[in-house]
């Protein structure tokens, strides 16, 4: 069983997010970068799935050398080998098809994404290249079992869950459900260091959607306190100032 | 630039989330002096399918085909792509439901039309096409220009004002797109929804707990005062990591987004990634015993005081507000 893992770099969730002069990025200074916290969840899944198949675990990623720590950390969990794409992830489209070039003619039989970057949040890498590689894609996975050709699977809907099953290659995106991430041992980050990242240069695509510029959100006007012996009044004030119930 | 939207059903209903993006598609083409075609896919009544031009759809086309009863991103993509070309349109709009966030992308690398999901404004059209939406989970916000001839934008759920009592009378017309049997490769198993619960993405008004609760069994409070005030219930993400409560009501950063126009944080400290997942909120109120709860920072009214003591006396007034009303 060949799979593929398309990890994504992301600040630290701890993040104050600080943009830069030109507003187009964010300013990296002091900035830890992470896996993407949900690559992390698709991750786990793909160990257990590579552990009990006997599969081969590839992790892809679209960018520039700086991800090493990153790669290297998903080799000591156990991922085979890495794969960078030497391209700036300009929007989802173009990481979408960097990655689609990178592996054509590859047959993976499962390919995990996170359900979104906690970066731009965009949700679209999964799904476009499902349509991209022409195979079923399906999103907000919470659980993945295969048994032969066939994956079973829950992902999340409006308002609930449901239960689905797919014949033959699958890209699926992970909800954090999927898998409790797993931390890399000694042994495994000795492994690491031996273990192949192949770099991969752009297919050129241009991409669809522009970041034209980033802000920061309005400040809230200060709090106003009530007094705990007064509580009754906020209610009061959420429906006759604010109107709100 | 004429609009295509994407009218989603839970089964057989359209809910308000799809509404407030049809209200959205509206205003968007009336700033594009142009109409919206409204396209339903699976079994909608007649009924149901009239109201969506109450909220702006000059024209409705209803794919009745049973084979679209169940969600495929694929199938979907194929119909909406061949009523793009059917309509002529240009710009796609829908809500950013789970479905259509599966959906959009796949059609936007169909047709080569740049996306942008959870947009919270009408588009800037004045110089090229702008669009706004929340990144880094809630930490900022990113204006994106789309530059393909087509487009589609996914509207964020509670981000827009729904505007219905439109001419409730345009056509419905019937109609069937071609369906590829190897998009068909999909099986729903099963489908399984909470009734007669608030969805906490939908919800106005949410309720939300923390650590500060000290226990599940203190619960009952939150959700009466949920009840009281027709309200979602929500949690931190410590408490969803101790099973107090289930991640599906965990909101922040790695949890949900949610935009409520109001948001009641009752014990939780506000943590940057707490705050990241629920700063799109109208109004937030914030009762931590800490004064010095970063959730203050944040919040336009709060109590500094302990949950057990504050949560009755609000229950109680809540209580007597509703009685009048």
């Amino acid at each position: 069983m060949k799979i593929l893992l398309c990890a994504s770099k992301t600040p630290d969730t701890t993040t104050k997010i600080i943009f830069s002069a030109d507003k187009k990025s964010i300013d990296a200074n002091g900035v830890q970068f992470i896996l993407n916290p949900y690559d992390d969840h698709a991750l786990a899944r793909a160990m257990d799935l590579k552990e009990k198949f006997n599969g081969h675990l590839t992790v892809i990623h679209v960018g520039d050398g700086t991800v090493e720590p990153i790669l290297r950390r998903c080799l000591a969990i156990g991922a085979d080998e890495a794969v960078r794409v030497n391209a700036e992830a300009t929007d989802a489209y173009s990481v979408a098809s960097q990655i689609a070039s990178a592996i054509k003619g590859e047959n993976f039989d499962l390919i995990l994404t996170g359900r979104e970057s906690i970066d731009f949040n965009g949700s679209q890498v999964s799904d476009m290249l499902g349509e991209l590689l022409d195979i079923p894609s399906i999103s907000f996975v919470s659980e993945l079992e295969i048994d032969g050709n066939t994956k079973t699977l829950r992902r999340f809907i409006d308002g609930g869950e449901e239960r689905l099953s797919v014949d033959g290659p699958l890209i699926i995106s992970a909800a954090k459900e999927l898998a409790e991430p797993r931390i890399p041992n000694m042994r495994g980050i000795m492994q690491s260091r031996t273990k192949p990242i192949k770099v991969v240069e752009s297919n050129g695509v241009k991409p669809l959607v522009e970041l034209v510029e980033l802000s920061a959100p309005d400040k809230k006007t200060s709090c106003v306190f009530i007094d705990v012996a007064d509580a009754a009044n906020l209610i009061e004030i959420l429906h006759t100032k604010e109107k709100l119930i | 630039m004429s609009v295509l939207f994407f009218a989603e059903n839970i089964e057989g209903k359209f809910h308000k989330s799809v509404f407030e993006a049809l209200t959205f598609a509206s205003d968007t083409a009336a700033k594009l002096n142009t109409s919206v075609v409204a396209v339903s896919l699976g079994t909608v009544d007649a009924e149901e399918l009239k109201k969506l031009s109450g909220y702006g759809a000059n024209k409705v086309l209803n794919v009745a085909d049973a084979k679209f009863n169940t969600f495929n991103s694929a199938l979907y993509a194929s119909a909406l792509q061949q009523a793009i070309e059917k309509e002529g349109a240009d710009l796609v709009i829908m809500s950013s439901t789970f479905n259509a966030k599966s959906l959009a992308p796949r059609l936007s690398a169909k047709i080569s039309a740049g996306l942008v999901t959870n947009v919270i404004e009408l588009p800037d059209t004045n110089n090229g096409f702008t669009v706004k939406k929340p990144v880094y989970s809630g930490k900022g916000f990113g204006l994106f220009s789309i530059n393909t001839d087509k487009k589609i934008v996914t509207v964020a759920i509670n981000s827009y004002h729904v505007v219905g009592g439109k001419d409730g009378n345009v056509a419905i017309e019937d109609w069937t797109p071609q369906v590829n049997d190897s998009d068909l490769n999909i099986k729903v198993l099963e489908t399984k929804r909470q009734k007669g619960k608030i969805s906490l993405p939908e919800a106005e008004i949410v309720v939300s707990g923390g650590r500060g609760m000290k226990g599940p069994e203190n619960w009952g409070m939150i959700e009466e005062l949920a009840d009281i005030l027709g309200a979602a219930t929500a949690c931190s993400k410590p408490v969803a990591d101790v099973g107090w409560r289930p991640h599906s009501e965990h909101v922040g950063q790695t949890g949900l987004t949610i935009s409520p126009d109001l948001y009641i944080a009752v014990g939780i400290s506000g943590a940057i990634q707490h705050l990241a997942g629920v700063s799109g909120s109208k109004v937030i109120v914030a009762i931590n015993k800490d004064p010095e709860a970063p959730f203050f920072k944040a919040a336009n009214y709060g109590i500094v005081g302990d949950a057990f003591e504050v949560l009755p006396k609000l229950i109680e007034a809540a209580k007597k507000i509703k009685a009048h009303a």
